[in-house]
């Protein structure tokens, strides 16, 4: 069951329009055999999580060029953890400051991914530490 | 809580009846992962498959099929805001296709359905078609039975934007709406066989598109049901359905109400003339067959692929590919591989 597609949630919380960086990796993450859902602009945390929780996705994908992201990012982890999905695997890519990385980390973004990060490198990451997917 | 029913691997059955009856019970989480086992065909879900089915058969299924840009995501978008207002729970399964070469997957039909982010009746699931062609997934009809049995009154099965030919929905669903977008072509398009002949209900939807009203009035004159002159009361062959033709614009809701209405009016027909009609019972065993069909295949694949006869079927599959057994053959040997052993 291991060879099953991992899935992962494309998402960009918060009020900036820009999308085309999450539209082109979640193209390139179909292209390296994930099932992507992509859910778009102007999400809220509780879009985000109730959409993690009905598609028991393995990754959130977060895409941020706001600036908002140290409020929004710690709470969607809050509310993802709130409905028993602290096993699936936090990401976010955009513009984030270097400064703020270890406190995303410290409220539950396992990795951020600045500009430059190639497609390849992010489907690695998420290849090495999706959750396991045969637990059911 | 998720936690506490994570013991998939100790004892499936017991794992599987602990998730079926959460799931049932409302446990949205336990509904979610229980999906991804079905997509997965797991040996859980199939335990909890047998457990859920008994509890099935009380929604009403409708699927939404028609070309890829038609409007169905937006037009199920529409139709959640609607049944809700009646007070009615909604599940969604929305289906985009998996990509033949990489196996990978662009789910986006949930980008039009995100408003009922805080919404508890309101469940809403991408699958990906994983190869298979039908406009569904293989699983699409099992994940529908489990939608079914965690008590939700409406179930909308969204294809992938299909062609003239994937017409599996019409099996899986009590109800199949086609949606066919103004100026998709001409008049000799809607006498072909295949899509439209399964409809139930035809939609044109873009409905504030110039051509709306024209397309609707075509698809009227062709897909009217042909009188047949001296056919007696019981003659039992089947027969194309006459589908009423609506107008909607999904994504202002108008005419969506009367959808709606024409979606519960061809339920109550159904369920008062399932034990008269001929043809509607013929419908609802299409369906059985299609699922026990399914099963059987996955069965028989995976004995071909199990460790006495993969070699052989490896062996078989490759000489075909090669021209040096026909196809026939090819079958017949595999066939007989499994009676042998089961003999």
């Amino acid at each position: 069951m291991t060879d099953r597609p991992i899935k992962v949630l494309i998402a960009k919380p918060g009020l900036d329009g820009h999308d085309r960086g999450a539209k082109v990796l979640a193209r390139g993450l179909r292209d390296e055999g994930f099932e992507v859902v992509y859910t778009g602009l102007r999400q809220t945390p509780e879009m985000v999580a109730t959409a993690a929780l009905q598609e028991d996705v393995d990754v959130v994908g977060l895409s941020i060029l706001s600036g908002a992201h140290m409020t929004l990012l710690p709470k969607i982890c809050r509310l993802l953890r709130e409905q028993g999905l602290d096993d699936v695997l936090v990401t976010a890519g955009g513009i984030i400051p270097d400064d703020d990385i270890p406190a995303l980390k410290e409220a539950g973004v396992a990795e951020v991914f600045g500009p430059g990060t190639t497609i390849a490198e992010v489907a690695d990451y998420l290849r090495g530490h999706a959750r396991a997917r045969d637990r059911v | 809580m998720s936690r506490s029913s994570a013991g998939a691997r100790t004892d499936p059955a017991a794992a599987a009846a602990e998730l079926a009856d959460a799931a049932v019970a409302g446990d949205r989480r336990a509904l979610a992962r229980l999906l991804t086992a079905v997509e997965n065909r797991t040996p859980l879900a199939e335990a909890a498959l047998r457990r859920l089915y008994p509890r099935a058969g009380r929604a009403h299924l409708v699927g939404i099929t028609g070309p890829p840009g038609s409007g169905k995501s937006t037009l199920v978008a529409a139709l959640i805001a609607r049944v809700r207002e009646a007070g009615r729970s909604v599940a969604v399964i929305a289906v985009d296709p998996s990509s033949p070469i990489t196996g990978g997957a662009l789910l986006g039909d949930r980008v039009r359905m995100q408003a009922y982010a805080g919404d508890g009746d309101v469940f809403i699931r991408s699958m990906a078609s994983r190869g298979h062609a039908g406009g569904l997934a293989s699983t699409s009809g099992a994940a529908a039975a489990v939608l079914d049995a965690a008590g939700f009154d409406l179930i909308l099965l969204e294809t992938v934007g299909t062609g003239q030919s994937e017409v599996e929905v019409a099996a899986a669903a009590d109800t199949t709406v086609v949606l066919e977008a103004p100026e998709m072509g001409d008049e000799v398009q809607a006498i072909k066989a295949g899509l439209l002949e399964v409809a139930d209900l035809v939609v044109v939807n873009k409905g504030d598109r110039p051509g709306a009203q024209r397309t609707a009035s075509q698809l009227r004159a062709m897909l009217v049901a042909m009188p047949r002159v001296g056919a007696s009361g019981s003659d039992d062959r089947p027969r194309p359905k006459s589908p009423d033709i609506l107008i909607t614009t999904a994504s202002t809701g108008e005419g969506v109400p009367e959808l709606l209405a024409a979606l519960d009016a061809h339920r109550a027909v159904g369920r008062e003339s399932r034990s008269g009609s001929a043809r509607l019972a013929r419908a609802g065993v299409a369906g059985a067959v299609a699922q026990v069909w399914a099963i059987l295949a996955d069965r028989l694949r995976e004995s071909l692929h199990d460790d006495d006869r993969r070699a052989l079927s490896r062996e078989t599959l490759a000489a075909v590919a090669d021209h040096r057994l026909d196809p026939y053959a090819a079958a017949d040997r595999l066939l007989e591989s499994l009676t042998r052993a089961h003999g």
